[in-house]
């Protein structure tokens, strides 16, 4: 398999008058054609920080060092003019609110022909008739008759399905979504999940999906990578990763989910205490304070990301693997 | 779980939207809620569900009255809310409080902790000394897990959990007896919506509080509650014990609800087939006749049009209640 895009080393810093803020530490991984992978983290793990760097739209006052290659090409640090031939074309990405990523005062027409003439060098007619053909394609009623409307005329699961639109206009071989359903009801989201799910079937689209939300990742994604204060601490087949998890977080985040699938318990297994304050990471794990299996090493000695558990996955723990029975962490509830 | 706290009968408040142009506009009623009934026992939860628009935070504050409702019966222990004059309605805050989904926002950025937590003791017992507030705040803080030195703090100190357990310790400061939660873990990251969804259970037991917990996580209103109502554009669709509405959902809105919530677990994530409904929820201002969910529903027929469907029992024997004229099909 060919892959699409490979990132090593990658470091995202922010300069805040604070001080530094570490917001991506070392992360390398790559993705395949037609491989979808999800990467699963809670607020301010560093997931979107990831992506914004991949696609340098990173805020003015961050930083990106490291690798990202495109196709063995290296567009870290490409000056815009050069990642414009790149982004939206065959490397799009899609966000959790639709109304802040499409301009308010432009018809989605406009927004939308405007693509296929500037990057594919279409006529208008022609734009036009291919735009239309994708706002079908996306499960838009009518969309001939819309096509000329302005985006707050439409509501949010149809402004998430014009997004994917314009995403898909150039026929990207990789869409990262970060966070699409997340501001939308359950029946909306089942109708966008469902649409990525066509997508990635019927275009053999690479699909990354950012998401907190692992229910989403369980269903779409063929690999997982689960983030923690700006690192990666596990990543592997996602059965392996529901079903044998080998990093102690990872473990937390599945259990401390309540399921509809499962008769209700009397307490939710709760993972105490707070996320780290990224500009003061502790030495050694960032985990460690929550963690119910930590040790001494845990605090002298950063782990890195290795592979014990076996081929095609990886973790940065100490520990060779999860002790079988989870030992009692009693949570200050 | 025996006595009846809380009894609402065909709730239902209307706002009045102004539509047309505005000289031509006119007004029209927005039925938010649409007659609303059900009861509540003393220690239970109820939980709420709907997406977006269906009026369960309405529902919640029309309860309290923090919003009027326009028509209907809301009798507590006894006693028709309705009828109570502004003075007699805050004396019997006391006894129901909420708690709010932006735990941040829902709290004084210029109040500290104590200030926040002690502001109800101090409208309701004005006569109680500094030290026994202080110690009652510090007491309660302690049992939703904040560290009584906090109580100087500032909100903006504290991380959204947190703040949620500030909120939490403001409502049970005089001790209710129901607590209306507004989607109180919707806006918080997954490990610390556990720890929330724990306390709310846990403080309920100590207590014997009655929760109406308002969500439109599926799971988590499962986890919670006792018993589940489900609302679609303000009316009430199907309300079951927790397991019933789970195990035998009878509306075709509450199955597609179900099918809709992601489950982590690739290999039933990816068997299941889902029931995808078509379309967006119709306009509150001009809802469907007949059934209002019948635009969106697999089984809607020309009798679904014509008439509403009243909420009946589904024969089990269980208080399962729904409102749907195809549900046996």
């Amino acid at each position: 398999m060919t892959q699409v895009l490979e990132v090593n080393n990658l470091d995202t810093r922010f300069a805040t008058p604070d001080g530094e803020v570490h917001a991506v530490n070392d992360v390398s991984f790559h993705i395949d054609e037609g491989e979808s992978v999800g990467v699963v983290g809670e607020s301010g793990s560093g997931k979107t920080q990831v992506f914004l760097s991949v696609m340098g739209l990173l805020a003015k006052n961050g930083q990106a060092t490291g690798s990202v290659r495109y196709r063995g090409k290296e567009i870290l640090g490409l000056p815009a003019r050069e990642l414009n031939r790149i982004r939206g074309v065959t490397l799009s990405m899609i966000f959790q609110d639709p109304m802040t990523s499409l301009n308010p005062y432009l018809r989605i027409s406009r927004q939308m022909t405007e693509v296929l003439v500037e990057h594919k060098g279409f006529d208008e007619q022609a734009a036009r008739r291919r735009s239309i053909e994708l706002l079908d394609r996306v499960g838009i009623p009518s969309a001939k008759d819309r096509f000329d409307l302005y985006p707050h005329e439409f509501s949010g699961g149809m402004r998430q399905r014009v997004m994917i639109a314009m995403a898909l206009l150039c026929e990207p071989d990789l869409l990262i979504a970060d966070e699409p359903t997340t501001a939308l009801d359950v029946t909306i989201q089942a109708q966008i999940l469902e649409l990525m799910a066509d997508l990635k079937r019927d275009f053999g689209t690479a699909i990354i999906m950012i998401t907190h939300d692992l229910g989403v990742v369980a269903g779409l994604c063929d690999r997982v990578m689960v983030m923690y204060a700006g690192r990666v601490v596990e990543t592997g087949a996602v059965r392996d990763i529901f079903y044998r998890p080998q990093h102690p977080y990872t473990l937390g985040l599945l259990n401390s989910m309540p399921r509809l699938d499962e008769k209700g318990v009397s307490a939710l297994a709760t993972i105490p205490g707070q996320p780290p304050n990224l500009q003061a990471l502790p030495p050694g794990c960032a985990y460690q304070e929550r963690c119910p299996f930590v040790f001494d090493r845990c605090r002298r000695e950063e782990p890195a990301l290795r592979a014990p558990a076996g081929e095609g996955r990886a973790k940065a723990c100490h520990l060779e693997s999860l002790p079988a029975e989870r030992p009692k962490a009693e949570a200050p509830a | 779980m025996s006595a009846t706290l809380l009894s609402v009968r065909d709730l239902k408040v209307h706002f009045d939207v102004r539509v047309g142009g505005i000289l031509a506009g006119r007004y029209k009623p927005l039925k938010a809620v649409d007659g609303v009934s059900f009861d509540l026992q003393a220690g239970e939860t109820l939980g709420i569900v709907g997406e977006s628009g269906c009026g369960k935070s309405t529902l919640g504050r029309a309860i309290l009255r923090l919003i009027e409702p326009s028509a209907g019966r809301t009798v507590w222990l006894g006693q028709d809310l309705a009828a109570l004059d502004p003075k007699a309605m805050r004396a019997r805050r006391q006894d129901m409080q909420i708690i709010f989904q932006d735990p941040l926002a829902s709290l004084n950025p210029r109040m500290t902790v104590g200030e926040i937590i002690a502001e109800p003791l101090r409208t309701f017992e004005p006569g109680i000394g500094r030290k026994a507030v202080k110690a009652r705040v510090k007491d309660m803080m302690a049992k939703v897990g904040l560290l009584p030195q906090m109580i100087n703090r500032y909100p903006h100190e504290f991380s959204g959990g947190q703040c949620q357990r500030i909120g939490i310790a403001r409502a049970m400061v005089l001790g209710p007896k129901l607590i209306v939660c507004d989607e109180p873990v919707s806006a918080l990251d997954v490990s610390i919506q556990a720890q929330i969804v724990n306390l709310l259970m846990r403080l309920q037991q100590e207590f014997g509080l009655s929760l109406l917990f308002i969500s439109h996580d599926l799971s988590v209103v499962r986890h919670i509650s006792h018993r589940i109502m489900v609302l679609y554009l303000g009316r009430v669709m199907e309300i079951a014990d927790r397991e019933a509405i789970y195990a035998r959902p009878r509306h075709p809105y509450t199955k597609a609800l179900i099918s809709a919530v992601p489950i982590p677990d690739p290999d039933k994530e990816q068997a299941k087939r889902r029931l995808v409904l078509q379309g967006d929820l119709p306009s509150p201002l001009a809802p469907p006749s007949g059934c209002v969910f019948r635009t969106r529903c697999p089984k809607a027929t020309e009798l679904c049009a014509r008439e509403t469907p009243p909420l009946e029992p589904d024969g089990s024997g269980d208080p399962h209640l729904v409102a749907c004229h195809h549900w046996r099909e």
